[in-house]
């Protein structure tokens, strides 16, 4: 059962897509202080996308990050996941350019945390400007903790920044787990095929009781 | 014969099939096996399991980690196209504005329909699930008992593949010996339910799914279900030849490229087409069911989505397995099989409301692989039949607990509430939240419970007065109204659920005390039943007990549409019994020539 006779498939449509939202990617970038108001243009993957082809942030619709926005972005990941001797760090694996599709995603769950993350993004590099006087990117890890450390604290005294702060986090531990690195860090070791499956091994048995 | 564009139709066809799922799937391939010819439609367009399903990718190579969308209402690697609940120029419309009254139907546009994607889980009703009125005094028996169905039931599990154990379980049935492939080994998370959770009566058995363990015996098999059929004998054995075992990774909803689980094209329209009787025409949007002046059904007006045109099918019999909901729409569209009034009535789902806790004896278990056989091994059956005998627990029926467990592939929300299970009152970042997420991973434990659900006067469709989709075809109105009975049998469900999960030291952060805020909604289980049920008399009913229609001889319903109620059991494996047995019947009709 082929589909040579069937409708067109999804990446005529994609690349239409793709062309309307690189367009007002370019819009977006000639004022970058009204990106996170910006409407997206884009279009989603529609109904039937190949689900075989391995896709990367930027390949369905344009991202949005501006060279500054996408370094603290950047240095942000790494703040919350950073490198340790068994496993790479956020920005190693990519986790930066998610964020960067999940905010230009055109579908509407994402809109909330678009004007979230993006004006946040500037607030957080005006905050390390005002503390320390250089860009959040540009701080030592020490000053970079200090200021997650506020945002992170539940007495934090900005309420709406904490939230920015919870959400940045999950969505980043979340983008770097689901990296075949991230389930290696996270001790997830299947996704591999086998002949046989031998139920659980005695030392988890054990772990719990049953052995 | 193959899959063909409308210009190549057949003046006429012995049969002609709207859908190509379990339904119309297992129809096709019963009927084509004996030598019928048949034409199947599908709405959707071909699709090839072989080589479009994405079975080892990980969440980062997915748009958007692969989370749901609009587009893709699953998720992005789930094996579903042009599906959802929500489809452009597809509407459908709710007759109440309380959401807690809305029904949302699922549509698979694609071939092979929602075989391609279900969680394979392949339970057989019960003696006293087809006999509900005899039994808890409460909806309508069926015109067929368990012993009516049992040999097919036998057919379909040999057919298809499915793995499981004879347990011995009261309303809950054994196969025949040697039907049943062997029972995957537990895991740890589902041996520790079973020890466990006999402390609140949970009881955790093997789970039936139709996922193949082992080879299928390509010797015996076809003997058996095609005794002196030769050409059958060798169609099937060919098929089950091509078919590899589990490999032990890749969850089964995102299909299955090597035929290991039972997707209908694996199946029934792969050996369906090599036996030269069957043409399949996908993107034909089926329209109505015409008639001739004696009412006979004579072929399907169709929409072809290649080019807007419509066009005519013609067969002898017609065949509806396009979904329950979406045949009971042809029905009402094609102003047949309607004298009683019932096309459309009672309509049923599975009633379903799920809970999952923090289970700290997981806490830094031995890393190991437990994907297993893409899904479930283990299930907690109903086995409350004497509490429950006189529906005295306030619900006819009862329910069975699905497990959520293990170490499965993490997805985007696998840190979620992390900070509350590691006992911070801050958000926690940095080598902290490594430690905390490789510590909390995989001790996630939940269970989704599937109920019985008996008809009630406030669930059912209609045309709705003037909404059309977008080739013009007059839409389905839904109304939607659980009963006491549901909402008690979701109040049981989730104490049963805290209890057990308490039994094996989980803490349930937020428990749900209010069924009407549990209970899923109407339709979001993707179990819809009824609309056509079969019966004992053409007054009460839309079908008589070989899901043949009372008023339209030649006029057959294949899919859920025939369900007098619904069982605390998925209907899949049900369906195809029903069409198996409905498909001998047709057949024993044509060689009469009743029709």
């Amino acid at each position: 059962m082929n589909t040579n006779d069937d409708l067109p498939r999804i990446d005529r449509r994609v690349a239409i897509h793709w062309m309307l939202g690189a367009t007002a990617t370019l819009a977006t970038r000639d004022a970058p202080l009204s990106a996170a108001d910006a409407p997206i243009q884009a279009k989603g993957y529609g109904p039937d996308p190949v689900m075989v082809k391995a896709y990367k942030p930027g390949d369905v619709w344009p991202l949005t990050f501006s060279d500054a926005q996408r370094r603290t972005a950047r240095a942000l990941c790494d703040v919350i996941i950073p490198a340790d001797d068994a496993s790479p760090s956020a920005s190693a694996v990519g986790v930066h350019d998610f964020m960067d599709e999940w905010i230009s995603s055109p579908y509407p769950a994402q809109a909330g945390d678009r004007k979230t993350i993006l004006d946040r993004l500037k607030w957080i590099d005006d905050e390390a400007r005002k503390r320390f006087q250089k860009a959040f990117a540009d701080l030592t890890l020490d000053q970079q903790t200090a200021i997650c450390d506020d945002l992170a604290s539940p007495n934090a005294k900005d309420k709406k920044a904490a939230s920015f702060f919870k959400r940045y986090r999950d969505l980043t531990a979340g983008g770097y787990f689901t990296t075949p690195e991230g389930m290696k860090a996270i001790g997830y070791v299947g996704n591999m095929p086998s002949a046989t499956f031998e139920g659980p091994p005695l030392e988890a048995l054990k772990h719990v009781g049953l052995a | 014969m193959p899959v063909i564009t409308a210009d190549k139709l057949q003046d006429n066809y012995d049969v002609v099939i709207v859908g190509s799922g379990a339904g119309g799937g297992q129809t096709a391939y019963t009927l084509t096996m004996e030598g019928v010819k048949v034409l199947m439609l599908e709405a959707g367009r071909s699709f090839d399991p072989a080589t479009e399903v994405a079975m080892f990718h990980t969440p980062n190579q997915a748009p958007l980690r692969g989370e749901k969308t609009p587009d893709k209402q699953y998720g992005f690697h789930d094996c579903s196209i042009n599906s959802g609940w929500d489809i452009p120029g597809e509407p459908y419309t709710n007759a109440h504005a309380e959401e807690a009254n809305h029904f949302r139907w699922w549509r698979q546009r694609m071939m092979g329909g929602r075989t391609n994607h279900w969680g394979r889980i392949s339970l057989r009703n019960g003696p006293y699930d087809f006999k509900p009125r005899t039994r808890w005094g409460m909806g309508f028996d069926w015109p067929i008992s368990y012993d009516d169905l049992a040999p097919y039931y036998d057919k379909v599990e040999m057919l298809i593949g499915v793995f499981g154990r004879n347990e011995g379980l009261e309303n809950s049935p054994d196969s025949s010996p040697g039907v049943l492939q062997p029972a995957p080994k537990l895991r740890v998370g589902e041996l520790y339910a079973q020890k466990h959770g006999k402390k609140v009566g949970a009881q955790v058995h093997s789970i039936h799914r139709a996922v193949l363990t082992r080879p299928q015996d390509a010797e015996s098999l076809p003997k058996k279900l095609h005794p002196g059929n030769a050409k059958a004998q060798r169609l099937l054995a060919d098929n089950m030849r091509s078919r590899s075992p589990c490999f032990w990774a890749t969850d089964c909803h995102r299909g299955c490229a090597i035929r290991a689980n039972y997707d209908s094209q694996t199946v029934h329209l792969r050996p369906a087409m090599a036996s030269g009787n069957l043409d399949i025409l996908p993107n034909a949007m089926a329209r109505e069911v015409t008639v001739n002046k004696d009412g006979k059904a004579t072929g399907i007006t169709f929409i072809d989505k290649t080019t807007g045109r419509e066009g005519h099918a013609k067969g002898r019999v017609v065949v509806l397995a396009a979904g329950a909901m979406e045949s009971v729409r042809l029905l009402l569209n094609s102003g047949i099989a309607n004298s009683s009034g019932k096309v459309g009535k009672y309509i049923t789902d599975s009633v379903q409301s799920s809970l999952s806790a923090h289970i700290p004896a997981f806490e830094g278990m031995p890393i190991h692989n437990e994907d297993g056989a893409g899904g479930p091994h283990a299930y907690v059956p109903w086995t409350l039949l004497k509490e429950n005998r006189n529906a005295q627990l306030g619900f006819p029926g009862g329910y069975h607990l699905e497990f959520t467990s293990g170490r499965q592939m993490p997805s985007l929300g696998v840190v979620n509430g992390i900070d509350g299970r590691a006992g911070s009152s801050s958000v926690l970042f940095g080598k902290k939240l490594k430690e905390e997420a490789r510590r909390f991973y995989g001790c996630q434990l939940g269970f989704g419970g599937q109920g019985t659900m008996l008809p009630n006067d406030g669930c059912f469709t209609e045309l709705d007065p003037t909404v059309k989709d977008q080739w013009g075809i007059p839409v389905l109105r839904f109304h939607w109204k659980w009963t006491d009975a549901e909402l008690n049998l979701v109040k049981h469900q989730q104490q049963h659920i805290r209890d057990l999960l308490e039994a094996l030291g989980g803490k349930v952060s937020k428990p749900e005390t209010d069924p009407a805020k549990a209970i899923k909604q109407g339709g979001t289980v993707i179990h819809e039943v009824g609309g056509a049920i079969m019966g004992a008399d053409a007054a009460s009913s839309v079908t008589n007990a070989f899901s043949q229609t009372w008023d339209v001889k030649n006029l057959f319903m294949a899919d859920g549409a025939p369900f007098a109620s619904t069982a605390d059991k998925n209907p899949t494996l049900t369906i195809m019994a029903l069409a198996w047995r409905m498909a001998d019947h047709l057949m024993d009709e044509l060689k009469r020539q009743n029709i």
